[in-house]
C-alpha cells in the first residue's frame, strides 16, 4: 500500500488541491558522463504545485538529476542522456532530438548552492531574464521587478538600492535576489540545487519559509542533503543512491514508515 | 489564459514566442562561432603572410656571398656578414649580463626577499621596467654606458642596452618556475639541514632549468630582433670590417678589444636597406629580414615547445 | 661523525652569506636599472628643458629644435603618436576582444592551446620586419584604393602596429575572462541565454578590469613602438591629425636624430633625452594604470 512512483499521483491529496497530472513526468532516464553511468534508468513523476525534495547521500546522483531537467549538462562535453522527460501541459520532451536546450532552460529557473548574482546592480540582476524574455519597457520590468523581490521576501530590505551593485548584499540576500532572478519569469518549475548550504540558519530558514510560499505557484524540485529540511518543507520525497532512485513517496511516509530498508538505514543516519 | 483547478495553463503563443527567441539565440552564436574561427585564422595567417612575402623578395638573394660580404653601395654585393657577426656578439654580451643576473635577481626576489613594501616597490618597478619603450634603454645607455662609463658606442654598449631590456623577461619566468615548486619539496630540503642556498642550487633549480631556459630563450630572441636601442646609441649601419676576434692564436689567447669595437646588427642592417630610396637593395632587406624572422621564430618554437615539455613532464 | 664538521659547517655558511649577497645584489639591479633611465633622462635633457621657455613646448606648431630659428612645439611630435597610436587601437581592441571572446568563450580547448602559443609569435615578429612590410608590402597595397597616399602615412603603420598588438589585448584578455568563474555563467544560462550573450553580460562586465589592464598595457606599447613609424610614417616632423599624411612621433624622432652625428651635449643630443623624458612620463603613466587596474582584478577574482 506504499506508493514508490507517482504515477497515480491522482492518489495524492496535498494541501487540499488535487492535481490532474504530473507536471514533470520523468521515463526511465539514464546519464552518462564519458562512459561513466551517473543516473541509472530513474523514473518517477514530480507533482504539480508541490515541494519535491531530492534527497541521498553524496555521489547519488541527485544533483545531477535537477541538472538534466534544464539541459545545463550540454554546457559541458562528453555528456549524454537516455530517456525522456516531459512537461506538462504541452508535453515537452526535454531530452527530445531537435529540443533547443535555451527553450527548455526558460521553462525552468534555478537556484545554486552558491549565490551567484551577476556584477550587476540588483535590478539588472533580476531584469535580466525578463530582458532575455523579449520585455523591455522600463514600466512593465519595474513591475515584474518589484513583484519577483517581494515574492522572494526580500523586497523591503532592497528597495531603496535597487541600483547598488548586488555582491554588496550579503550572502542570504544574494540567495534571495537569485531566487527572485530565477521566477521573475514565471516559470513552470523551480529547481533548487541545495540553496542553503552556505548560509546560516537564520538566511536558511528565511529561505525555507519563501520556498513554502512559492508552491502556490511554482512547481518546486529541491536537492538537499539536510534531511530536517527535507522534512520541514518537501510534500514528497525522493530518495536516490548509487546513481538509481530507491524510494519515492510522500514525506510522511517515507520518514515515518520507509517501505525499503535502504532509504531507512539513511534516514536514520546509518549511513550518509 | 484559463485556471484549471490550481493550473494555469499557459496559451500557445507564449511558448511559441519562446521557440523563437531560443532559435535566434542559437543562430548568433553560430554566426558568432563561425566569425570568430575565420578571424582567428586570418590574424594567423598574417604570419604566414609576412614569412611568404620576404621569402617572395628574399630568398633567392641569400647565398653564400650575401652571408659573407661586407655592405656595399651596390646592392648585388652588400652582403650581412659584419651584421650577423655583431648580432653574435652583442648576444655574447647581453646573455652573460642578463642570465646571471636575472636569474640571481630572481632565486633572491622569490626565495630570500622579505614580502614588505619594498619589495612590493621592487615587484611594481620591475613590471613598469617590462614596458619601458625599448628605445628608452637605448637613451639610457648613450648616456651612462656611451659617454658616462667611457665604453664608447661599442659592442659593450649595445649588450648591456639589450641587457637591461630583457633583465625583466628572465626575472619573471625565473620566479614563475620557481613559483610552481610546491612547498614540501623546499620544507624536505630544510628540514635536512640545507641552508637556504643549498635549498636553491641542489634542489630548486634543477627542477625551474625548463622554465628558466624557456624565460632566457624568449629574452635572448627579444634581444636579437631589437634595433631601436642600438640605433640610439649610434650602432653604425655601414661597416665594412669586423670587429677584433674574441680569441687569439698567442697568448693570452683572449681578447677583450672586440668588446670596444664600434658595430652593426642584423636589424640594422635591415633598417638601413629598407630606409633606402629606391628598389635596389629591396631584395637584401627581405633577404636580412628573412634570416631574422626565421631565427627568431625558430627560438621562440623552441620555448614553446619547451614549456609544453616542462608542464607535461613535471607532475608534482 | 668527522672531527672536521665544524669547518665544513663555517664553510657552508660562508658560501650562504656570500650567495645571498650575490642574489641580493640581482635582485636590486631591477632597481639601479630603473634608476638609470630616470636619472640619465632627467640629467641630460635638464639644459634643454631649462633654456625653452615652457610655454613654447605648447604653442609653438612645429618641431624643429635643431634648425636655426628652432621651434619647440612638441606637440607635432605627440600629434604624430596620438594618431599611430589611434589607428592601431581601432585596429587592436576589437580585433583582440573578439578574438578573446572567441578563445574563451566558444572555441574548443585543444583549439585554444595549440592558438595561443601562435598569436604570441605575432608579437615576437622583430618591429624592423614589421615596418619592411608597411612601407613595401601594405602601403603599395593601400594605394590601389586611395591613390593619393603618400609613400610615408601613419595609417599604414598604424595599421601594422595594430596587428603587433593584437596578442597583447587577446592574450590578457582571454585570461581574464577565463577566470570568471562558471559559476557566475551558469546563472546566465540557466535563464535561457545564449553563449555571446553570456560572453558580453555577464563574462565581459566580470572581467572587466584585466581587460582594462590589457588596454591600457596595449596604449602603452603602441606609445612606445619605434621602429614600424620610424620605417613608415615618416621621420618629418608634422602636426596633423590626418593619418593618410606623414608624420613623425616622438620615438621616431629620436631615431632620425641619432641616425646623425651627435656630439655629447650638443643640441640635438638634448632633444632626444627631451623627448625621452616625455616618452617615459607617458609609458609610466600607463603602466602604473595597468598594473593597479590587474592587482584589482586578482583581488577582485
Amino acid at each position: 500500500m506504499n506508493p514508490q512512483s507517482s504515477s497515480s499521483a491522482t492518489s495524492e491529496i496535498t494541501g487540499g488541491v488535487i492535481q490532474s497530472s504530473p507536471k514533470v513526468r520523468i521515463e526511465k532516464l539514464s546519464f552518462f558522463y564519458g562512459t561513466h553511468q551517473v543516473l541509472k534508468s530513474v523514473s518517477m513523476d514530480i507533482p504539480a504545485l508541490q515541494v519535491t525534495a531530492l534527497i541521498g547521500p553524496s555521489g547519488c546522483g541527485k544533483t545531477t538529476l535537477l541538472r538534466c531537467l534544464n539541459r545545463m549538462h550540454d554546457l559541458y562535453p562528453g555528456n549524454r542522456y537516455e530517456g525522456s522527460v516531459h512537461v506538462q501541459p504541452d508535453g515537452m520532451d526535454i531530452l527530445g532530438p531537435g529540443m533547443d536546450p535555451i527553450q527548455v532552460r526558460m521553462r525552468f529557473g534555478m537556484v545554486f548552492q552558491k549565490p551567484n548574482p551577476f556584477p550587476k546592480s540588483i535590478y539588472e540582476n533580476v531584469a535580466y531574464g525578463l530582458r532575455l524574455q523579449g520585455m523591455n519597457k522600463r514600466r512593465d520590468l519595474d513591475e515584474r521587478v518589484e513583484k519577483a523581490l517581494r515574492e522572494a521576501a526580500i523586497w523591503d530590505e532592497v528597495k531603496d538600492r535597487l541600483h547598488q551593485m548586488a555582491h554588496n548584499l550579503s550572502g542570504g540576500q544574494q540567495q534571495r535576489l537569485c531566487i527572485a532572478r530565477a521566477i521573475a519569469t514565471d516559470p513552470d518549475v523551480v529547481l533548487f540545487d541545495e540553496p542553503t548550504s552556505a548560509l546560516d540558519p537564520i538566511a536558511t530558514s528565511k529561505i525555507e519559509e519563501l520556498i513554502v510560499e512559492l508552491k502556490k505557484r511554482v512547481t518546486v524540485l529541491i536537492v538537499t542533503h539536510n534531511l530536517q529540511q527535507a522534512g520541514r518543507i518537501s510534500d514528497m520525497t525522493a530518495f536516490m543512491y548509487l546513481g538509481e532512485l530507491v524510494e519515492f513517496g510522500s514525506t510522511n511516509q517515507l520518514f515515518t514508515n520507509p517501505s525499503k530498508p535502504q532509504t531507512e538505514d539513511y534516514i536514520s543516519g546509518r549511513f550518509g | 489564459m484559463s485556471c484549471d483547478g490550481g493550473f494555469i495553463v499557459l496559451p500557445e503563443h507564449f511558448f511559441q514566442r519562446q521557440k523563437k527567441q531560443a532559435h535566434q539565440r542559437r543562430a548568433i552564436d553560430r554566426w558568432f562561432q563561425r566569425i570568430g574561427f575565420l578571424l582567428t585564422l586570418m590574424t594567423l595567417g598574417i604570419l604566414g603572410i609576412l614569412l611568404l612575402n620576404l621569402a617572395g623578395n628574399g630568398l633567392m638573394r641569400i647565398d653564400w656571398q650575401f652571408l659573407t660580404s661586407f655592405p656595399s653601395r651596390r646592392a648585388g654585393e652588400a652582403g650581412v656578414l659584419s651584421a650577423w657577426v655583431g648580432t653574435l656578439l652583442l648576444m655574447m654580451v647581453t646573455a652573460g649580463v642578463a642570465i646571471p643576473f636575472g636569474v640571481a635577481a630572481g632565486i633572491y626576489l622569490e626565495e630570500y626577499a622579505p614580502k614588505n613594501k619594498w619589495t612590493d616597490f621592487v615587484e611594481i618597478n620591475i613590471a613598469n621596467l617590462a614596458g619601458v619603450p625599448s628605445i628608452l634603454y637605448g637613451l639610457m645607455a648613450l648616456g651612462l654606458f656611451v659617454y658616462q662609463f667611457r665604453f664608447g658606442q661599442s659592442v659593450l654598449s649595445g649588450g648591456l642596452a639589450l641587457a637591461c631590456l630583457v633583465l625583466p623577461i628572465v626575472i619573471v619566468a625565473t620566479r614563475e618556475s620557481l613559483r610552481t615548486i610546491p612547498a614540501n619539496i623546499r620544507e624536505a630540503a630544510f628540514a635536512l639541514g640545507a641552508t637556504r642556498w643549498q635549498a636553491v642550487w641542489h634542489h630548486l633549480l634543477p627542477y625551474s632549468t625548463g622554465g628558466i631556459a624557456t624565460g632566457v630563450i624568449l629574452a635572448m630572441s627579444r634581444a636579437i630582433g631589437e634595433s631601436a636601442p642600438l640605433i640610439t646609441i649610434g650602432a653604425l649601419t655601414f661597416i665594412a670590417f669586423l670587429p677584433p676576434a674574441p680569441v687569439l692564436s698567442h697568448p693570452p689567447f683572449v681578447s677583450f678589444e672586440w668588446l670596444f669595437s664600434p658595430f652593426t646588427a642584423l636589424p640594422i642592417q635591415m633598417f638601413n636597406w629598407v630606409s633606402r630610396p629606391g628598389e635596389d637593395f629591396q631584395p637584401n632587406a627581405a633577404a636580412a629580414g628573412l634570416i631574422l624572422m626565421l631565427i627568431t621564430l625558430s627560438m621562440n618554437g623552441a620555448a614553446i615547445l619547451l614549456r609544453k615539455r616542462a608542464q607535461r613532464n613535471i607532475k608534482w | 661523525m668527522s672531527p672536521s664538521r665544524p669547518f665544513s659547517h663555517r664553510l657552508n655558511q660562508a658560501v650562504e652569506s656570500f650567495m645571498v649577497w650575490v642574489l641580493r645584489f640581482g635582485g636590486w639591479l631591477s632597481v639601479l636599472v630603473s634608476l638609470g633611465i630616470v636619472v640619465t633622462l632627467v640629467t641630460e635633457s635638464w639644459p634643454f628643458f631649462a633654456q625653452v621657455p615652457f610655454h613654447r613646448l605648447i604653442s609653438d606648431t612645429m618641431w624643429t629644435p635643431l634648425f636655426a630659428d628652432p621651434q619647440y612645439g612638441i606637440s607635432a611630435l605627440l600629434a604624430g603618436t596620438l594618431v599611430t597610436t589611434g589607428v592601431a587601437l581601432l585596429v587592436a581592441i576589437p580585433l583582440g576582444t573578439v578574438l578573446a571572446i572567441y578563445l574563451s568563450e566558444f572555441a574548443p580547448t585543444r583549439f585554444r592551446e595549440v592558438v595561443k602559443p601562435l598569436l604570441e609569435l605575432l608579437s615576437a615578429v622583430p618591429t624592423v620586419v614589421y615596418g619592411y612590410f608597411a612601407l613595401l608590402t601594405l602601403t603599395p597595397l593601400l594605394q590601389k584604393i586611395y591613390p593619393d597616399l603618400p609613400q610615408f602615412s601613419m595609417l599604414s603603420a598604424g595599421l601594422i602596429m595594430g596587428i603587433m598588438i593584437v596578442p597583447y589585448v587577446t592574450s590578457l584578455g582571454e585570461d581574464s575572462m577565463r577566470s570568471v568563474p562558471m559559476l557566475l555563467r551558469e546563472g546566465a544560462f540557466a535563464l535561457g541565454d545564449g553563449k555571446l550573450g553570456v560572453a558580453l553580460r555577464v563574462v565581459f562586465p566580470g572581467a572587466f578590469s584585466g581587460l582594462a589592464a590589457a588596454y591600457v598595457l596595449a596604449i602603452s606599447r603602441a606609445v612606445g613602438e619605434t621602429m614600424i613609424v620610424a620605417i613608415a610614417a615618416g621621420l618629418q616632423p608634422r602636426m596633423t591629425i590626418n593619418p593618410l599624411e606623414s608624420a613623425a612621433t616622438v620615438t621616431a624622432f629620436i631615431v632620425q636624430v641619432s641616425l646623425g652625428d651627435l656630439p655629447h651635449g650638443s643640441i640635438g643630443y638634448q632633444s632626444i633625452f627631451a623627448a625621452g623624458a616625455v616618452l617615459f612620463l607617458m609609458t609610466l603613466g600607463f603602466n602604473l594604470a595597468g598594473h593597479v587596474l590587474r592587482r584589482r582584478f586578482h583581488r577582485a577574482a
